[in-house]
């Protein structure tokens, strides 16, 4: 019997396979695998073009180009009529660039009654040295009549020279630094007196119309106090919110209603918050424009979305054996919530909070309606002084036409991406961290 | 009195009220009654009946006091102010009364009759006002100085009497027997729901305050010239002009908005939508582990960097190609509609990988198996079940991106240009509703003229777009999931 048929299977021809075209269908498979390999590498590949081209543009105004000068503080230019003693606006309104002219004229051996080389010399140091020096001044006034070394900021034109941002080869009247002056640059680098250093101007500076004097000082506090305000007002509130709809309200109309409400709210576009704030806030209820306060007002009822879903997420999340357990001991409602499902959920919370607060710092539409396109110069004291934020500072410069402000523009772009990636991981450790599966 | 002051006081006296309570509660605690409430929750119920009556009177107080004021100096006010109107001549009375704020007591004893006199004085104390403030608001304003302090004073003295009396009242409470956990949770309760319902209220804010900009700017405005006018030009140097107000059509707003939408989503749904595929059909759980957060993280990028990309490196890019390409002359402009959608497009790309990455792995596998199981390849079950099955969660999905792509704004500040026409030519600069509010918005302008007004009917407008695709996009995505849970 098995004989037999083992005899027909062997000399049978082979039944011809129905075509169902395998070759082709395997093709296809390979063709769709490809696909989505491809758009990940797409969406991959600008993520990392985009950072490039902003490091690249950016790195260089972490440093500074300045000019180490010793600078002699020659009391006939400060206070020429020696009245310090009595009027402190003496060594405010001191003609300061002058010395720092001189010592300039004489590191390059220059005459000083050489009257038309000394009108090239303007235009090469910045007009900072003026702030640079008043601040040595005034901070210890003994200096005067002696010769100190001072590292003077150069004008951005010589700062972007110095680093090989402009083409030198280009003939003379096309590029913004004469060959004078590159003569001088060169002879300064051969010296070791004019060196980049570490630019913390960046970061302490306030709004400038040059670029090598401003920065985000004033930004960051105003960024700071809005972070602080959302995490004071959107945290606590979310939080509450969110106990009420998980674990208390009964569902009803009016809790589908909010329920309605709070998904809505996350989707609608953040300009739309930025009317709210400059209608509702600013003109009915008459608070500062500009200010920090306001904008942490705007972006707290952004955040508070984000933050109420993710505490819901959070709470629902936490089994119910643990609340049966603490209701069977005999909590009540409230203390079950308060003393055992909050301080499980916290991890959840603490991330969804730092995730929306990250989002709040990148915001920028909303903030350009309350006003926070200002030009602030000074630090402000308060939430209600008026101030910028950190991405406002960024599209602020993004308007402007100069070169060195697009340098300084993607050093701001750095710092920002610097801090958001570092509450996302913030974020991320919390949840590796202390999350419990359960 | 200053209220931050009166408030400190009170909180203090609360805190007063919640030691002596607990002490209170604690001594009753001697073992022969049971209490009812631990010690701190008679603490709480104290420190709650001290403070809260004289905070909320406080308000009330405070708001009263400036209503009355305010209508106390309309009612000063003469027939001719000699201000172009009323309620400026009140607002220069108020501001001139915060600034006599500033001076010594000597001074505002002996003020001087006309407003000449006065200016010096304000001006050394730093206080600058408007030029045209009149000589009759100097004793409005003193007086209005002196009710404020009368005021004042005695909401401050009625406050903190309450906040006495509520606090010995907490403290009298102090029994054994008495529930007070139930009063303090019922508190809690409410505030709470208090809590959930600032959702409501700004929803409820949007909603009014764009509607009475909106409604005001209808009234100058027809609104069948802003929702079917083709000519934006709201002619800026005109403003208060009267005569020519200029023109405010939404159709070229409109259109520009959904074109770079378009583009943006004809970007984002393929590439969004195979990642997703791959990633949850495909990929292997480590390359998902490492793929997954970087795609994310083109999701935490604020848009302004987008935006700036576009501005300082892709638009330039495109242009300089398209020169070479064309040999001399550039047929894309550096601003322009490619430029944005192609960025808005990919800043796109994780929502609808992540919101199409939930849906699909929501398919049951039941359905996954039997098409494998039948002899289709992977692909085939993807085509054509899977993404079938998941079809109306999908096309919730690019709904809500889709919205996104209408409300975002700095990409196209930046990167789609000002220019209000109507073109077919994706090469070429188009404008958006967002890009135009910010425009009327960031000027110096009054406020009460049509071309700031206009900003606040755009966003009324894209809100109710925005919110009728959120709404749908929503409802879809909740069918589709019941739909297998």
């Amino acid at each position: 019997m098995t004989d037999v048929t083992m005899d027909t299977v062997a000399t049978a021809t082979p039944p011809a396979r129905r075509d169902i075209g395998l070759k082709r269908r395997y093709a296809a498979e390979r063709r769709f695998r490809l696909y989505g390999v491809l758009a990940i590498l797409v969406g991959l590949a600008f993520l990392v073009v985009m950072l490039l081209s902003i490091l690249t543009k950016g790195y260089t105004s972490f440093w500074q180009t300045t000019v180490s000068l010793p600078i002699t503080f020659d009391e006939k230019v400060i206070d020429p009529d020696n009245k310090r003693a009595t009027d402190p606006n003496v060594l405010i309104t001191a003609n300061y660039p002058a010395l720092a002219q001189k010592a300039l004229a004489e590191k390059l051996g220059i005459d000083a009654k050489n009257k038309p080389m000394m009108t090239r010399l303007k235009g090469f140091l910045s007009d900072g040295s003026r702030v640079q020096l008043r601040d040595v001044v005034v901070s210890d006034p003994a200096v005067i009549g002696t010769t100190r070394n001072v590292d003077i900021l150069v004008a951005a034109n010589l700062d972007s020279a110095f680093k090989g941002q402009i083409d030198l080869s280009v003939p003379e009247d096309r590029r913004k630094v004469s060959d004078q002056q590159v003569e001088w640059m060169n002879k300064l680098k051969a010296e070791g007196a004019m060196a980049e250093r570490f630019n913390t101007g960046l970061f302490t500076f306030g709004a400038s119309s040059r670029p090598e004097t401003s920065g985000l000082g004033v930004a960051i506090i105003g960024s700071f106090y809005m972070m602080v305000i959302v995490l004071l007002l959107a945290l606590p509130i979310g939080v509450a919110a969110s106990i009420y709809l998980e674990e208390f309200a009964k569902k009803s109309r009016f809790t589908d209603l909010i329920e309605v409400n709070i998904n809505n709210l996350a989707a609608v576009p953040s300009i739309v918050f930025g009317l709210l704030g400059l209608a509702v806030f600013v003109n009915f209820l008459g608070m500062p424009r500009s200010a920090s306060f306001v904008g942490g007002l705007v972006l707290t009822l952004m955040t508070l979305p984000t933050i109420i879903i993710a505490t819901r997420a959070a709470l629902a999340a936490v089994p119910p054996s643990i609340r049966s357990a603490a209701l069977g001991l005999g909590a009540s409602k409230m203390q079950m919530v308060f003393q055992h499902i909050l301080p499980l959920a916290a991890p959840g919370i603490l991330t969804g909070t730092i995730i929306g607060l990250a989002r709040a710092l990148g915001e920028t539409a909303p903030l350009l309606l309350i006003g926070m396109v200002a030009f602030v110069a000074n630090y402000p004291a308060t939430p209600f002084d008026p101030a910028t934020a950190l991405p406002v500072q960024i599209y602020m410069w993004a308007n402007e036409a100069e070169r060195a402000f697009v340098e300084r523009m993607s050093g701001a772009i750095i710092i920002l991406l610097v801090f958001l990636m570092a509450m996302n991981i913030t974020a991320i450790v919390l949840r590796r961290r202390f999350e419990r599966r359960w | 009195m200053s209220s931050m002051l009166v408030l400190a006081i009170i909180l203090v006296i609360g805190i007063v009220a919640f030691v002596i309570a607990r002490q209170r509660a604690a001594s009753h605690n001697d073992g022969k009654v049971k209490p009812h409430s631990r010690a701190h929750y008679h603490g709480w119920w104290a420190f709650l009946l001290g403070v809260l009556p004289a905070v909320l009177f406080l308000a009330v107080w405070s708001i009263g006091a400036s209503v009355y004021l305010n209508s106390h100096l309309h009612s000063q006010m003469p027939a001719d102010t000699g201000v172009a109107s009323e309620p400026l001549a009140v607002s220069l009375t108020k501001s001139l009364a915060n600034g006599l704020r500033k001076l010594d007591a000597q001074q505002v004893a002996a003020l001087p009759a006309t407003f000449a006199e006065l200016q010096p004085l304000l001006n050394a104390k730093g206080v600058a006002l408007a030029t045209d403030t009149q000589d009759y608001m100097i004793p409005i304003a003193a007086e209005a100085n002196r009710m404020t302090d009368r005021l004042g004073l005695m909401g401050a003295i009625a406050t903190i009497a309450l906040a006495l009396a509520g606090a010995f009242y907490g403290i009298s409470q102090v029994q054994p027997r008495a529930r007070a956990r139930n009063n303090v949770e019922r508190l809690m309760l409410w505030g709470l729901l208090g809590a959930s319902t600032i959702a409501i209220l700004t929803t409820i804010g949007i909603v009014l305050s764009m509607l009475f900009q909106t409604l005001n700017f209808f009234n100058r405005v027809p609104p069948l010239q802003f929702f079917f006018g083709t000519v934006w030009d709201p002619r800026f140097a005109a403003a208060g002009a009267g005569a020519s107000e200029g023109q405010f059509g939404l159709i070229p707003l409109l259109a520009g908005t959904l074109y770079i939408a378009l583009v943006a989503l004809l970007v984002a749904v393929p590439i969004g939508l195979m990642s997703a595929v791959y990633m949850a059909e495909y990929a292997a759980p480590k390359v998902r582990a490492a793929v997954k957060p970087a795609l994310e993280l083109l999701a935490g990028i604020p848009t302004i960097v987008y935006g700036i990309f576009a501005l300082v490196t892709l638009g330039p890019f495109l242009r300089d190609l398209s020169a070479a390409l064309a040999g001399g002359t550039s047929f894309i402009q550096a601003q322009s509609i490619l430029t944005a959608g192609l960025v808005m497009g990919v800043m796109l790309i994780p929502v609808v990988s992540s919101l199409s990455d939930d849906i699909i792995t929501a398919v049951p596998r039941a359905m996954r198996d039997g098409s494998l199981g039948l002899g289709a390849t992977r692909s085939e079950t993807i085509k054509r079940v899977i993404l079938p099955a998941a079809l109306p969660g999908i096309v919730g999905a690019i709904l809500l991106t889709a919205s996104r792509a209408i409300g975002e704004t700095m990409i196209v500040v930046l990167a789609a240009g000002v220019a209000a026409r109507l073109t077919l030519n994706p090469f070429e600069a188009m404008t958006t509703i967002t890009v135009k509010i910010v425009n009327q918005l960031t000027g110096d302008l009054e406020f009460n003229s049509p071309q700031t007004l206009v900003a606040f009917a755009l966003g009324i407008t894209l809100f109710a777009l925005t919110l009728v695709m959120n709404i749908v996009a929503l409802y879809i995505v909740r069918k589709y999931r019941e739909q297998y849970e």
